[in-house]
């Protein structure tokens, strides 16, 4: 270990950077990668730690991002700790073995970088990539800036390996992915007894014999997915430690849910990612012309933590939910979410879905104070709007 | 008989679940036996998979990883990677697939491992056909053998996947066939002492696949291997060749006729085919000669 490299201090970094300096002070044992725009910067930089003997790992380099996947999943159910980082088309092509890892309880850490999948080509930050994947059983953080990223992939090892699960961090591209900000580099003793190794239950090749993934029946494949179930219900509140224990290691709050100027909000902005950050600066606008608005940015997406945002929101009257992201057919895929979330509540606020900055476009501040003119009185509507 | 000389160290376990008189069964004894206990196994959906058996149960004594079916290879490389982070690099890594899941879909990760010359041993049963699905054809499936999805026989070859992995330059490729029960064995011991990546491609007529008599798949791999339509052979580092099993005894036609999958064949498409192999044949030769002259 290269000790100066890791001294705590402030150095200046874009997202994807911030992100390989998380991963190799988390002393992954394993880390197939494959190239992707605009996630390559990741693999790298993690390919420079590693040849300067920064940190220790066997790192493969595939011919695919499916094979990378593959890889991570074998690495893992044979006992290591894993990473890998992907984007758009790669996280896609990895689809039918995000399945497969979180059925085989692999604690993989996947950094994506969220962008625009093809057709047409482009590469512009939306969040569609990672929200699609939803369902495959993968926990899902998303991160607002290089310094959060940072934080959220430690983060990420620890949550993966309490709960036996693998988790995906999220942030978008270019905004986060290349964007510069000074970063504060935790310490590498910090971080390695933050992230103890963990015994695992199962282990291919422990000396038990026992495989992993054959054939069962129905009833044992059932049970699968109610254990699955119970580990996805421990997420959130192993995530609220794993946050509070950061916050108080290094002062920086790393809550499931952040909320900005909530208290007494009449209209509360949901969004994750970088539209956090304009968020932030409408709500301080409108709070100075006497509109009483907040910003509720979710971090864990996956499992949504459902309760904290029935209370979060018990009071306010109109939530104002920014999609960077298009489900065709539906509309904004954090406003499904939201409203399947605040079904039954009794006096919920009015949710609008607002689809804002797909494919990448520029939803500037004055776009998004205006929508709390135009939400605060009306009546909320199935059909999401795009917003212009 | 060679069986009754053979010392079973108890690797693969009776009560698997492979058809009765599976050549396949006979080649995985020989096999895991072989590599021995100090192995993982990974495996990709296939025969292989299904002889194994399902969870709790197990056919073989080695822990089996069942992988997806495109990638075999890269599931063999994670674990191995993980073996060696973890300061076990002596445990061999022994990788089983189909001729799909490796000359159709499993290639792509197949042919990367062999890039990254990653130290796995990985085994193909090449039964020419996607066999467990009911016996679809493959790229591996031959000229003019019928199957599902080739009724009226295969209008174009068998992919020479040797040859692509010669073209790789990996430390070893070999052929076996389950009529050459210790040539396997032997192959297998000396995959499993070199380092890199290794591949052995059995041969596995297919009973219900290839319209084989139950009690003749040993049989008509031995006719296979003498009629030289699946030669034999070892090659060390993508150009030297060696046959070991050094000559073609028989035409091809007894081997044509223990299967079901070429009775439609006419006289000619017989001397279609044996003039296949007798090209095929030279070209080998050719190759294993070109390396003793070197």
């Amino acid at each position: 270990m290269n000790a100066p490299l890791f001294t705590e201090d402030l150095k200046l970094l874009n997202g994807n950077h911030a992100v390989a300096w998380g991963v190799c002070l988390a002393e992954p044992d394993v880390a197939p990668v494959y190239p992707i725009t605009p996630q390559t910067p990741i693999l790298e930089k993690l390919i420079d730690f590693e040849s300067r003997g920064a940190c220790q790992i066997e790192l493969l380099t595939p011919e695919s991002e499916h094979s990378a996947m593959a890889a991570a999943i074998a690495a893992s159910a044979t006992g290591a700790r894993v990473f890998t980082a992907t984007s758009s088309q790669g996280l896609l092509l990895m689809h039918e073995l995000l399945h497969y890892a979180s059925g085989a309880r692999t604690p993989i850490v996947l950094f994506n970088v969220n962008r625009t999948p093809a057709a047409p080509w482009g590469f512009w930050p939306d969040q569609i990539d990672s929200l699609s994947q939803r369902d495959t059983g993968w926990v899902q953080l998303y991160s607002e800036s290089p310094q959060e990223s940072l934080d959220s992939v430690i983060q990420a090892f620890r949550i993966a390996e309490a709960v036996n699960l693998p988790v995906m961090v999220n942030h978008d591209a270019f905004y986060v992915s290349h964007s510069v900000e000074p970063v504060s580099i935790p310490d590498a003793g910090m971080v390695r007894d933050f992230l103890p190794r963990i015994p695992r239950e199962i282990q291919l090749g422990d000396g038990t014999g026992r495989s992993l993934g054959a054939p069962i029946d129905q009833a044992a494949w059932n049970l699968t997915r109610r254990e699955m179930d119970a580990a996805m219900k421990r997420v959130e509140n192993v995530s609220e430690q794993a946050g509070s224990e950061w916050e108080r290691l290094t002062g920086r709050p790393s809550a499931p849910l952040e909320f900005y100027r909530c208290e007494d909000a009449e209209i509360v902005y949901v969004t994750m990612g970088s539209m956090s950050g304009t968020v932030r600066e409408v709500v301080d606008l409108l709070r100075e012309s006497g509109v009483p608005a907040g910003l509720l940015k979710v971090r864990l997406f996956r499992p949504l933590p459902v309760q904290a945002l029935r209370h979060a929101l018990a009071g306010t009257s109109c939530a104002i939910v920014l999609d960077r992201n298009y489900s065709p057919g539906t509309g904004g895929v954090l406003h499904q979410e939201l409203k399947a979330g605040l079904f039954g509540m009794e006096n919920p606020p009015r949710v609008h879905g607002m689809l804002a900055g797909v494919g990448g476009v520029n939803v500037p501040v004055g776009s998004i104070a205006k929508l709390a003119a135009d939400c605060r009185n009306a009546e909320q509507t199935a059909e999401p709007v795009w917003v212009e | 008989m060679e069986m009754t000389k053979y010392r079973d160290n108890g690797q693969f376990c009776s009560g698997h679940v492979a058809c009765a008189g599976c050549a396949e069964a006979l080649s995985m004894r020989v096999i895991l036996n072989a590599v021995g206990e100090d192995t993982v196994g990974v495996v990709a959906p296939s025969c292989t998979a299904v002889i194994l058996g399902g969870h709790p149960m197990s056919s073989a004594k080695i822990p089996v990883l069942h992988g997806t079916l495109e990638s075999a290879a890269a599931s063999a490389s994670g674990v191995k990677r993980a073996l060696k982070a973890q300061g076990r690099d002596d445990t061999t890594v022994l990788c089983l697939a189909g001729d799909g899941g490796t000359y159709d879909i499993g290639l792509q990760a197949l042919s990367s491992a062999a890039e990254r010359n990653e130290d796995i041993l990985y085994v193909c049963f090449d039964n020419e056909g996607y066999m467990n699905t009911g016996g679809q054809k493959s790229s591996s499936t031959p000229h003019m053998a019928t199957t599902g999805s080739t009724p009226l026989g295969k209008a174009t070859h068998k992919k020479n996947l040797i040859e692509i992995l010669a073209a790789h330059r990996i430390p070893y490729i070999a052929t076996a066939s389950p009529s050459h029960l210790s040539d396997l064995a032997a192959k297998v011991e000396k995959a499993k002492s070199i380092r890199g990546t290794k591949v052995i491609i059995v041969l596995i007529p297919c009973l219900p696949g290839w319209g084989v008599a139950d009690n003749a798949a040993v049989k008509t791999a031995r006719l296979a291997v003498e009629a030289g339509a699946f030669p034999l052979l070892e090659i060390e580092d993508g150009v030297h060749y060696s046959l070991t099993v050094a000559e073609k005894t028989r035409p091809i036609d007894a081997y044509l006729a223990e299967q079901k999958r070429y009775r439609r064949l006419s006289d000619e498409d017989r001397a279609a085919l044996q003039s296949e192999v007798d090209d095929a044949w030279s070209r080998l030769l050719a190759r294993a000669g070109k390396d003793l002259n070197a």
